[in-house]
């Protein structure tokens, strides 16, 4: 795999780890969201919760001590954390549906300046399926898309009205992408901070949605 | 009495037209040797029931490629991509459910509900055609319960009564479709004598279970092996 994109990639899940405090429980989606458990802070006391029925996931086991039945959403081997518990998968969507859940980290395709999130299925091409995505989306208490900034073609992730079909309205809390991190204000995005060496114009340039930008207050971060 | 069966009582039990569920998520927890043995009865046209449609060799993904099924009511297809192009062949019907709401619509089946009001997959695809019901004030999609003629399941231990104990995160949808099928096989790592396994433990009450057969372990390698 290519070492800078797995720079990238950190990048985001290191800046994703600071949104959770001790006692949480989030749920991490399939992809980039998924490497978010192994970059929590030994001592941290965060609660995994999986689709598939675990709550209290702990981190990737090492080579050659995986359990084929320990596994995460996408089929993963997991660990389970001390107290951690198995439920069934009805179990695991009361929690998620009954307002338990405090944060979820979702992939996207597209995310909306409403706040819409598409991210289960491009029309004609690849069929991923729904999973869990539109619960989460719907009924996490806090809604975070990790994804790149701009997709394959180079075009912008962050619309202004999203092209692919729906997995919810009105949902996204915070998008950390690999140029910026934006926040949920009222009717739109905050533009909040900006992985150097990206410029708060690239990010204006690669979004097509139109950001609130406070120039003083955006926080130009050294990766 | 027990409710072993042999290979032979299984495969009398698999027709052509049924609907089968089938346990598991991402092939862990759903059972390969029923799984094993539906391929090789080679009965068609199935309507299959289950969280995903597996890997191309894992959980219930080899029934899925050998074509013979015509409808699969699942919520994600992803990790299959012969079930993608079967699909788009129009060689198979997939109706997706959010993952949560097909539990709850199983779940309904198996315990004699009329069905579900939900308000997720509001303002998307999955809410064309449905009915919507307003409950105080807030709408919700009306989904309909979910049951199968044959649910074929996985689980760690059972006794001859059946009742089961499972294993990890290989319970997932085991216990919903337990109750969900008219006729339900679970597929055992271990056969104990009644009387051994703790009431407070089992999951599944025998009482949901009509066989049983014990495993001969997976035939497949998992994908990060």
């Amino acid at each position: 795999m290519d070492v800078g994109i797995n720079r990238e990639k950190e990048k985001m899940v290191k800046r994703a780890v600071e949104e959770l405090t001790d006692h949480m429980i989030v749920n991490l989606g399939i992809g980039i969201p998924s490497l978010v458990v192994d970059y929590v802070a030994e001592g941290k006391n965060i609660w995994f919760h999986a689709e598939n029925g675990i709550i209290g996931m702990g981190k990737s086991p090492k080579k050659g001590e995986e359990e084929p039945h320990l596994c995460n959403a996408g089929g993963f081997p997991v660990t389970l954390k001390t107290g951690g518990v198995y439920v069934d998968s009805a179990t695991a969507f009361a929690l998620i549906r009954g307002g338990r859940l405090d944060v979820t980290m979702l992939g996207a395709l597209q995310v909306s300046e409403q706040g819409d999130v598409a991210n289960w299925i491009v029309p004609g091409r690849k069929v991923p399926g729904i999973g869990g995505a539109m619960e989460l989306a719907v009924k996490a208490n806090k809604v975070i898309i990790l994804m790149n900034h701009v997709n394959r073609q180079g075009e912008p992730k962050i619309v202004k009205s999203c092209s692919y079909p729906l997995t919810a309205k009105k949902c996204v809390d915070m998008i950390i992408t690999d140029m910026a991190v934006l926040q949920r204000k009222g009717e739109r995005f905050q533009l909040t901070e900006v992985f150097a060496p990206y410029t708060i114009e690239d990010v204006l340039t690669y979004t097509e949605a139109e950001l609130e930008v406070n120039r003083q207050s955006v926080r130009i971060r050294e990766v | 009495m027990s409710k072993q069966m042999s290979k032979h009582d299984v495969l009398e039990r698999f027709k052509d037209g049924m609907s089968i569920m089938y346990g598991g998520f991402g092939g862990i927890g759903t059972p390969p040797t029923l799984v094993k043995w539906l391929k090789e009865s080679k009965t068609k046209n199935l309507t299959l029931i289950g969280n995903d449609a597996g890997f191309p060799t894992i959980g219930i993904g080899p029934v899925v490629c050998s074509q013979q099924a015509e409808r699969l009511i699942t919520s994600h297809i992803g990790s299959n991509p012969i079930a993608g192009e079967l699909m788009q062949a129009g060689k198979l019907e997939v109706e997706f459910s959010p993952q949560g709401t097909l539990m709850e619509r199983i779940r309904a089946g198996g315990v004699g509900l009329g069905g579900i009001l939900i308000d997720v997959g509001m303002d998307t695809i999955v809410a064309e055609g449905k009915e919507s019901v307003v409950v105080d004030g807030t709408s919700y999609l009306l989904e309909k319960p979910v049951r199968a003629d044959l649910s074929l399941i996985y689980a760690k231990k059972a006794d001859p009564f059946g009742n089961l104990v499972y294993d990890q995160s290989a319970r997932n949808t085991n216990p919903l479709m337990a109750m969900a099928g008219r006729y339900t096989i679970a597929e055992v790592e271990e056969l104990v004598p009644l009387g051994q396994l703790d009431p407070e433990e089992v999951v599944t009450a025998g009482a949901f279970v009509d066989g049983l057969v014990e495993s001969e372990g997976v035939d497949w390698k998992w994908m990060w092996e």
